[in-house]
């Protein structure tokens, strides 16, 4: 997109936004000035260098702090990634049972636990959309389903890869197994319900409610192994008694988890900016339909 | 508590009649559903027996969606969904009432008719009583689940088979406990009060949960 168009869309925003707070009038019915004044005179950006997370609330800030930060975490997600990945392969051993097949948690477990977190930031994102009217809460509700997904999906597929060698089976209907296949059918149910909408703020908090409906099944997944004796092998990492594996897998677990959460991080705010982009170029669109009528 | 009622009985006989069948065609729903599985998995008396408590329940499950798709959907489209909002009964229990009046016009009927089905699929005496029992008890919970997803589609304007999508995971824990508290006298060992307590509970829980979240949602689509 060139850098007019884009100054074009930002300023289409920043009317809609000042229509919808009574300062201005929509274009159709006063005389279209051909200079609009910068963002700046219209106190739309705020001019103090302070940052807060409240700032961050304001999507064009959004924009720029993200921009800033992207090729960061990008550089330490991919990082972390080489340094876990070779861990996993070379210094992490072999377990004495399992052998090499072991080595598959590496990615199965960051991706479990990624699939499981970002429901949960799905769903503190539904509270900021139902309670606050968060601008920026739907906006990564929307972005996050997809990648939860993905996650969920990853650790499915490697879950069922690690379980043919060991179990002998590729899938067993087992509690902790079909928990987590129910939070796959959740996030897609998501995905069609925010696809199918065009009015994308009813969408928001309409979704908002079942994410948070769906928040009973994380516990359900989590506690899955504990509560009916299952084929899959109880919690090892996270257990009030400390970790039942040995820190020479630890370690390449955490800085697998680190680069998993990091990357999950830098592609959530990449869909974050594409899908506020998309809403400003609808909004575009709707006002230059409103100027043609 | 009369305007409670009154819509309880609005509702039921809303669903009951109504302009596509209402309870007739889930009824015969209910029956095609059960009819076809003998021709899937063929006509063995022995192993029909021992998953009629399942296929009745499968049956039940899907039956009992039919008719979410009109429970808010023609409210809205007719405008009685803003007269029930403005109304002084909160819209949580107008979403409880709907939810009411529709299981006892299309859920309570499932479970009156899974006896006779129970016949077809050669169910001893003792798994046509449990499995009857736990319909009665589970199907306000299928209703109640499905009222969320009815009120989600209605507060969007749209319907069919979206809600099926958005409630069919929700309905998992009903239909595990639903089925094995049916299924406990074919299996000798297996316990029948456990899966049919939890059962109870699950119902009662989505009678306090749905229709908060029916609410919510209704709320969110209609301002």
């Amino acid at each position: 997109m060139t850098k007019k168009a884009f100054n074009k869309i930002a300023d289409g925003l920043t009317e809609a936004i000042a229509i919808a707070r009574g300062e201005a009038k929509p274009a159709h019915l006063s005389v279209p000035s051909d200079n609009p004044p910068p963002l700046k005179r219209r106190g739309i950006v705020p001019t103090t260098p302070s940052m807060s997370l409240v700032d961050l609330a304001n999507p064009t800030r959004f924009l720029g702090f993200s921009q800033r930060l992207l090729p960061f975490t990008w550089a330490v997600a991919l990082g972390l990634l080489a340094v876990g990945l070779y861990m996993a392969f070379f210094t992490a051993p072999a377990d004495y049972q399992q052998g090499d097949t072991v080595r598959i948690m590496f990615i199965h477990v960051p991706s479990a636990w990624l699939s499981m977190g970002c429901y949960g930031l799905m769903a503190i994102a539904s509270l900021g959309t139902l309670v606050w009217r968060h601008p920026l809460a739907d906006v990564t509700a929307k972005s996050a389903a997809p990648l939860g997904a993905a996650f969920t999906f990853l650790t499915l597929v490697t879950g069922s890869l690690w379980g043919k060698p060991m179990w002998g089976t590729w899938w067993v209907w087992d509690a902790r197994l079909t928990s987590e296949l129910v939070l796959l059918l959740m996030y897609l149910g998501l995905i069609a319900l925010w696809q199918a909408m065009d009015d994308q703020g009813r969408a928001a908090r309409v979704a908002a409610v079942l994410t948070l409906v769906g928040t009973i099944n994380l516990p359900i997944i989590k506690f899955s192994v504990d509560w009916w004796n299952t084929l899959h092998q109880p919690a090892s990492v996270l257990r009030l008694d400390g970790p039942t594996i040995d820190i020479s897998m630890l370690i390449p677990l955490f800085v697998m988890a680190g680069a998993f959460t990091l990357m999950f991080a830098a592609l959530l705010m990449m869909s974050m900016r594409n899908e506020i982009l998309r809403r400003r170029v609808r909004t575009m669109e709707l006002t230059a339909a409103g100027l043609g009528a | 508590m009369t305007a409670f009622l009154a819509l309880v009985g609005l509702s039921a006989r809303l669903s009951f009649g109504g302009r596509s069948g209402g309870a007739l065609v889930g009824l015969v729903f209910f029956l095609a559903v059960v009819v076809v599985v003998p021709f899937a998995v063929g006509p063995d008396m022995n192993l029909l027996s021992r998953i009629g408590p399942a296929v009745l329940w499968i049956g039940a499950l899907l039956a009992s969606l039919l008719v979410l798709d009109r429970l808010f959907g023609d409210d809205r489209s007719d405008g009685a969904l803003d007269l029930l909002r403005l109304s002084d009964l909160p819209l949580e229990l107008v979403a409880l009432a709907k939810g009411l009046g529709a299981w006892l016009a299309t859920g309570l009927p499932l479970a009156v008719a899974a006896p006779f089905l129970g016949l077809l699929l050669g169910l001893s005496p003792n798994t046509v009583l449990s499995t009857t029992a736990t319909l009665v008890v589970g199907t306000p919970a299928l209703t109640m689940i499905g009222t969320i997803g009815a009120a989600l589609m209605a507060a969007l304007g749209r319907g069919g088979v979206m809600i099926a999508v958005l409630v069919l995971p929700f309905t998992i824990p009903v239909l595990i406990f639903g089925v094995s508290a049916a299924a406990a006298p074919a299996m000798a060992p297996a316990p029948f009060l456990a899966p049919f307590l939890i059962l109870i509970a699950l119902t009662l829980a989505s009678l306090v949960i749905a229709p908060i979240a029916a609410a919510a949602a209704l709320r969110a689509g209609l301002d």
